[in-house]
């Protein structure tokens, strides 16, 4: 199964005829890490969005193993972790709830994220960005998950929690054989964790 | 144990406090409903003394058992038409949002339509095709006061259904209704409570305005409207307290609510829990 994005254009609605994305193309196969870097306003996060079914591309088509995006049902097998988690949390629903919303998730995962039983009963407003993010990584790591587009996941977390965070999704991608697509202006980090790395044409 | 005490348990207290003075002048009026009907023409134009507390009326009617009668009458009164009027404006303004547009265009309509009238011609209209009285005004009022409402809500919806959180969990999988008592109703609930306790005065307001002008409850009825409108006639005389305790009493029924609805949002609120 991969993930295909083809000839892929797309404009934001009150742009006219500006594209943000024009004609771009990208194939992540499974238990590939294909880095994206690109200048700001490139339309990186845009293209994260169209491959993970958020938004419809103008023109072109999104793939997953040959099928439309769009004609999958239920969890979708592509997620997408936003580059801020406290907008992809509900502020009015404690964590617990959030992630337990589409089933059970494993003790494992929370484990492996350090997501402490106490925070479970908390809401959004009351962890930083880094624990908040951790809820963001567990909640998606689903069975049926086949690809993970990191959209600067930890640009705002130090550089601990960095690490810990990419050694678990590393590990995790390679013992379930993941695509992820992963969206960084750190080109070390790029670098040390993607097996290639794409750039963004203008 | 002091810690314990935070505010969102006074809140809870004080929001059982103000539903209990509520409930107790509702009931009240309810009971004494009779005694506010019995005329006693030795006892007529009383101002304000022990045995009666609110003085008596021209007619020797006990002004305080006429004014719990009818707040009593407008708090069930506001109660339903703001209820209904609320709830009609969460499920317009709701599908306008998430049904498409053309369903969009057919409530904005409405609701344009709706405001475009003249707000007393409206509810004298609805009453008067409701055949006046008791139901006459329930459905004018309820009827005419979900427009603004369902805007406010319908602006909402939109801006929420753009909410990460929300694109978030329908890409999980999450049910399109799961996500919308989830996700949804919570974030609705402060302007839905809002909405409630603003409609309540403007409620009473509304039908004891259309009882003035003769589209609404029959004279007879205690109603705080007609209790108001007839002591305007006996005010330039120097009685006073025919208009002073039923009216500082409608405001206190009014300021009730608005505290009560204040503190069920404040316990709403998470970030309240430290407070």
């Amino acid at each position: 199964m991969t993930l295909e994005a083809k000839q892929v254009s797309f404009g934001y609605a009150g742009q006219g005829q500006e594209r943000v994305l024009r004609q771009v193309s990208l194939t992540i196969r499974p238990g590939e890490r294909v880095g994206l870097s690109a200048p700001s306003g490139r339309g990186k996060t845009t293209l994260c969005k169209l491959l993970a079914g958020y938004e419809r591309p103008d023109s072109g088509q999104i793939h997953l193993g040959g099928k439309p995006l769009a004609s999958f049902r239920g969890f979708c097998p592509v997620q997408m972790i936003w580059q801020h988690p406290e907008t992809a949390l509900d502020p009015l629903l404690r964590l617990g709830e959030t992630l337990r919303e589409a089933g059970p998730v494993e003790q494992r995962l929370l484990d492996a994220l350090h997501i402490s039983p106490a925070w479970l009963s908390r809401y959004p407003g009351e962890l930083s960005g880094g624990e908040l993010q951790r809820f963001c990584i567990a909640r998606v790591l689903r069975p049926g998950l086949r690809f993970l587009l990191c959209d600067e996941i930890t640009a705002m977390l130090d550089l601990i929690t960095q690490a810990q965070i990419w050694r678990f999704l590393m590990e995790e991608a390679d013992r379930r054989r993941l695509g992820l697509l992963i969206v960084s202006h750190n080109r070390q980090l790029l670098k040390a964790l993607c097996t290639r790395v794409e750039q963004l044409e203008k | 144990m002091k810690k314990d005490w935070n505010r969102r348990k006074s809140a809870a207290v004080l929001f059982s406090a103000c539903a209990f003075v509520l409930c107790a002048v509702t009931a009240a009026g309810l009971l004494l409903s009779d005694y506010a009907m019995e005329t006693d023409f030795t006892q007529k134009n009383l101002s304000p003394s022990l045995s009666h507390l609110f003085g008596t009326d021209w007619m020797g009617r006990d002004m305080l058992a006429r004014t719990l009668t009818g707040l009593s009458l407008s708090i069930r009164i506001g109660l339903l038409t703001a209820l209904v009027s609320c709830v009609l404006a969460l499920l317009l303004g709701t599908a306008a949002a998430t049904l498409g547009r053309r369903v969009d265009a057919c409530i904005s309509w409405c609701v344009d339509l709706f405001l475009g009238i003249p707000h007393i011609l409206l509810v004298m209209l609805l009453s008067l095709a409701f055949g006046k009285g008791l139901a006459g005004v329930v459905a004018g009022v309820s009827l005419s006061h979900w427009p603004a409402l369902a805007r406010v809500v319908r602006a909402e919806v939109f801006q929420l259904r753009q909410a990460p959180y929300l694109l978030a969990a329908e890409k999980l999988g999450v049910s399109r209704f799961a996500v919308a008592r989830r996700h949804l109703l919570p974030h609705l609930l402060a302007q839905f409570l809002t909405g409630l306790i603003l409609q309540f005065p403007h409620a009473i307001l509304h039908e004891a305005s259309i009882t003035f002008l003769g589209f609404g409850l029959s004279p007879e009825q205690p109603a705080v409207g007609i209790i108001l409108s007839e002591s305007m006639r006996y005010l330039t005389t120097g009685k006073w307290w025919l208009a002073l305790f039923p009216g500082l009493s409608l405001v206190l029924v009014v300021l009730l609510f608005a505290r009560m609805g204040e503190r069920l949002r404040q316990m709403g609120n998470p970030a309240s829990v430290h407070q």
